[in-house]
């Protein structure tokens, strides 16, 4: 699959990475080659093969419903550039 | 089928609902942090929720549990594998840049259950899917001129997304299934069901079309937090469609906002774009696998239901499907309505449940586990009109006494001398009076009135205190009249 300079652009925005224009062709090039590297896979039968899901052979691990943590707003928000009564603040955002 | 008339001719709404109900559980989702409502803000935050790097979710046992024990409330197939995936969008709310939710793999597929609507009938509503999925932090627009606020409290805790198939067809319909819904989650303890405080809210899903044509573009109005609103919601939204399309114009697919004060929606466009969700298998999290028999083990538990219990109830006790669906809203009411059914006729005993008592509860604004009419007393009420010591009217004003003062009605019927004559010799000379008294309308009644008979009663109850038996008046008055 190509990836061309328009999916290059949507795919930085979605992710919001900025991708100066004089980047976007180099990019969409390389995008291209893994792509086509990764679709090597395809040539490969898997039918009736389940989905590797890890490599270790092991189960989900589940937790018993206890509260053991939390009470660390101090640690929580250490690195907030500008916290306000406890709580982060960012640039207005307004539907 | 409810239509709605447009200039062109009716038109049909379609319904599909999303609901998030947020498991009742002390933990989060995939993280220890108390799920409390109305803590200091961040107060309730592990690293996890706050998505520090390098932090591994690790997933809640009861938060599945009740995941499961939902689907098999909403009669739906239980999936023994189901995949958590990552939803990827930026917003202040959510730290990690994505939610942990299910997509193409939920825990629970396709079910239905019953909605009872207000012309006593009933009708089946699909179920597409319920799924596991983390709940955002909540962001505080209005105590800042410039910034927004944000606390993660709520990040994180599990949310049971139950998503409905378009099968509703008015906002009668939609309303009735949030509140079937809610009594479902209630009945079973997996959400306390406080849409106030947003433990359960709705998506809606809202298209119009001609009557069994296509299905026309929908439009999303997001997180909807009362019934009342809901319903107000569909309607605008539905008469906004029909005139886009009437005046030769194209709905628009998009998400919108329902406000409450004025009533109407309006589009939210910011969010738009960012529709590319690029779900994926979430690395962090193996393939949730379930135990037939812990599934078994869990449908075993469930109480009785409420569409089971209102097919009881109409089976058992032969009432209505309304009377029956008022009754089984709320489990507590359906307890209190067999008590006070046990032993005695079951249809008395739900008028005065229905009736008297959620009239007064209303009027008062109290909740049931409140009234100071407690099953039994109610009970011995209903045995006082069955035994005919208090006839209906009576009864009535030994009700709301009862209400008022919490006193037994025996004591209160004792007390206050409120028992019905059914001496006839009482009533005798009463009517007698009456008819002494009444000689113009004597005349009236012998040359055909009918109606005059309402005004001798209206002396006798008068002269009686209201005391007399209705039935032995009427019986008395003809005897004499007539005789």
């Amino acid at each position: 699959m190509a990836v061309d300079r328009d999916t290059v652009i949507r795919v930085a925005r979605l992710a919001r990475i900025k991708v100066p224009e004089g980047d976007l062709d180099t990019l969409a090039g390389e995008l291209s080659n893994i792509m086509g590297w990764v679709e090597q896979l395809a040539e490969v039968d898997t039918d009736g093969v389940d989905p590797m899901t890890s490599v270790a052979d092991m189960k989900l691990r589940w937790r018993a419903d206890e509260v053991t943590d939390g009470g660390i707003r101090d640690r929580v928000t250490a690195n907030a550039s500008d916290p306000r009564d406890g709580m982060f603040s960012v640039p207005k955002v307004i539907e | 089928m409810s239509l709605l008339e447009g200039r062109t001719g009716d038109w049909e709404i379609v319904i599909g609902l999303e609901i998030h109900a947020q498991v009742t559980s002390k933990s989060k989702l995939f993280s220890g942090a108390s799920t409390e409502f109305g803590a200091e803000p961040n107060t309730q935050v592990s690293l996890v929720d706050a998505a520090m790097p390098g932090m591994l979710p690790v997933i809640n046992e009861r938060a599945v549990e009740q995941a499961v024990r939902t689907g098999l409330g909403l009669n739906a197939q239980i999936n023994l594998v189901s995949i958590f995936d990552r939803k990827n969008y930026f917003y202040p709310d959510l730290p990690q840049g994505y939610q942990i939710s299910q997509f193409l793999d939920p825990v629970v597929g396709k079910g239905e259950i019953e909605i009872d609507l207000a012309d006593g009938t009933s009708r089946t509503i699909g179920i597409t899917r319920l799924h596991l999925e983390q709940d955002a932090g909540k962001s505080i627009h209005d105590q800042d001129p410039r910034k927004t606020l944000i606390d993660l409290n709520r990040s994180g805790v599990a949310l049971m997304e139950i998503v409905s198939e378009p099968d509703m067809r008015s906002a009668e319909e939609a309303g009735a299934y949030v509140t079937k819904i809610r009594s479902i989650v209630r009945y079973l303890g997996t959400c306390d069901g406080n849409m106030q405080e947003g433990s359960l809210r709705a998506d809606v899903n809202v298209s119009v079309r001609k009557p069994g044509g296509e299905l026309g573009t929908r439009s999303e109005i997001k997180n909807v937090n009362s019934i009342r609103f809901i319903r107000e919601a569909i309607d605008y939204e539905a008469r906004r469609q029909i005139e886009i399309i009437e005046d030769g114009g194209t709905v628009d697919q998009e998400t919108r906002l329902f406000d409450p004060d004025r009533g109407e929606t309006r589009s939210m466009r910011s969010k738009e774009e960012s529709h590319d969700y690029r779900y994926f298998p979430d690395p962090d999290l193996l393939p949730l696998e379930l135990e037939q028999s812990w599934v078994d083990a869990i449908r075993e538990s469930l109480p009785e239901l409420p569409d089971e219990k209102k097919h009881r109830f109409m089976g058992e006790y032969g009432l209505s499907v309304d009377d029956a669906a008022q009754l089984i809203a709320e489990r507590e009411t359906a307890e209190y309505f067999e008590a006070v059914a046990e032993g005695r006729d079951p249809k008395i005993a739900a008028n005065w449940v229905t009736g008297e008592l959620f009239g007064a509860l209303n009027r008062t604004d109290t909740d049931l586990s409140a009234s100071t009419v407690s099953a039994d007393m109610l009970g011995k009420l209903v045995d006082l009109i069955s035994d005919g010591t208090l006839s209906n009217r009576l009864a009535k004003e030994v009700f709301e006494i009862m209400f008022e003062t919490g006193d037994d009605p025996e004591k209160i019927v004792e007390e206050r001398g409120m028992k019905q004559v059914t001496d006839t010799g009482a009533i005798e000379a009463a009517v007698d009076d009456a008819i002494a008294a009444g000689a113009a309308q004597v005349e009236q009644y012998k040359g055909g009135n009918e109606k005059i008979l309402g005004w001798f009663v209206g002396q006798v109850m008068k002269a009686t205190q209201g005391k007399a038996n209705p039935q032995a008046v009427n019986e008395i008055l003809r005897k004499k009249l007539d005789g």
